[in-house]
């Protein structure tokens, strides 16, 4: 392992075109919400912020240079976070496929 | 068994502490650390965000109307000037990594302003909900949901508890937020943080831009996803 801790420094222009791709996407996707997607609106919408996600967390957060072990636990939290969201809505959004006996 | 006791393999400073190797280790120890916390407080958000999913889909005209009801314009600034604090910050770190002890103050006062405006700007917006009796309890009344009786009413209130809680949370993490940058701010005009310990403006770095990809999806679900019904 280097002793050398500050190997990954960006430059600001860096920094500055993250940014600058994050206002265009902030402004695309106030956009896109005025347009009838219908169910699509909510796709968009959630992977324009996905997007975003990313390009902080990849840049902004450094993840892009963490080490390995940093990388896992920040996959392993969104693994635990897909876990909540997709057990909890598979159990509310079938509720109704299957009636009750008696009811 | 005195004899035994080691002195420490190297002198301590803070960069590198006793019980560490190397620095290397020490910071991505730290970093490590911060990144656990973070995920405790997804774990926290992401109960927020379920919740608001399930209400949804189970009133989804109700939520629109509701959802319509909220500023987009105020919400949009908003979301910039939360994105410029994050630049401002991602910058402190650089400069604090660069040594450039100036401009960390700059850039952390910088970052300190934006967080006030959003805060202030929020307040406007709940202020706005107050005048318009959005605010769940006996005075709540939404206009123009269809139909319009005590069922929808409590509906609507289940969004407007929701909007409050999530948004409300997101503003109390921007508070604690706030007060780790004047504190940092007050560490870096002493001249405390340097290219060999910036440990500090790094994490509370992680932490102002956790709190701004929690805004990001707030934004969107919250502002946005039924705009186009309301036109």
């Amino acid at each position: 392992m280097s002793n050398d801790v500050h190997q990954h420094i960006d430059s600001a222009r860096t920094y500055v075109l993250v940014f600058l791709a994050l206002i265009c996407l902030t402004v695309a996707t106030t956009a896109v919400a005025f347009v009838d997607l219908g169910p699509f609106s909510v796709v968009v919408a959630l992977v324009i912020a996905c997007c975003k996600m990313l390009l902080v967390a990849l840049f902004f957060m450094h993840v892009r240079h963490s080490t390995r072990l940093t990388r896992l636990v920040v996959l392993g939290g969104l693994l635990w976070l897909g876990i909540l969201l997709l057990l909890t809505l598979g159990d509310v959004m079938t509720r109704g496929w299957v009636g009750v006996p008696g009811r | 068994m005195a004899s035994e006791m080691q002195l420490p393999a190297h002198e301590e400073s803070l960069a590198l502490r006793e019980q560490f190797d190397t620095a290397a280790q020490q910071k991505d120890a730290s970093t490590l650390g911060m990144w656990i916390f973070l995920i405790t407080e997804i774990m926290f958000f992401g109960g927020l965000f379920l919740a608001y999913t399930v209400y949804r889909s189970m009133y989804p005209g109700v939520f629109a109307v509701a959802s319509t009801s909220i500023n987009v314009y105020w919400g949009a600034a908003n979301t910039v000037v939360l994105l410029t604090s994050s630049l401002t910050m991602v910058l402190a770190v650089r400069a604090a990594q660069l040594g450039q002890k100036r401009l960390i103050v700059l850039f952390l006062i910088l970052t300190l302003i934006l967080g006030g405006v959003f805060l202030g700007v929020k307040a406007k917006e709940w202020y706005d909900k107050y005048e318009e009796h959005h605010i769940p309890g006996p005075a709540f009344h939404l206009e123009g949901l269809n139909p319009d009786n005590v069922v929808s009413q409590g509906h609507a209130q289940l969004f407007f508890s929701l909007y409050f809680a999530m948004t409300g949370l997101h503003a109390f993490h921007m508070v604690i937020g706030a007060g780790l940058l004047l504190y940092l701010i007050f560490e870096a005009r002493k001249g405390r943080y340097t290219a060999e310990y910036n440990t500090p403006v790094d994490l509370i770095g992680l932490y102002w831009h956790f709190v701004d990809i929690i805004w990001i999806f707030l934004f969107p679900l919250l502002y946005l996803i039924d705009r186009h019904l309301g036109k």
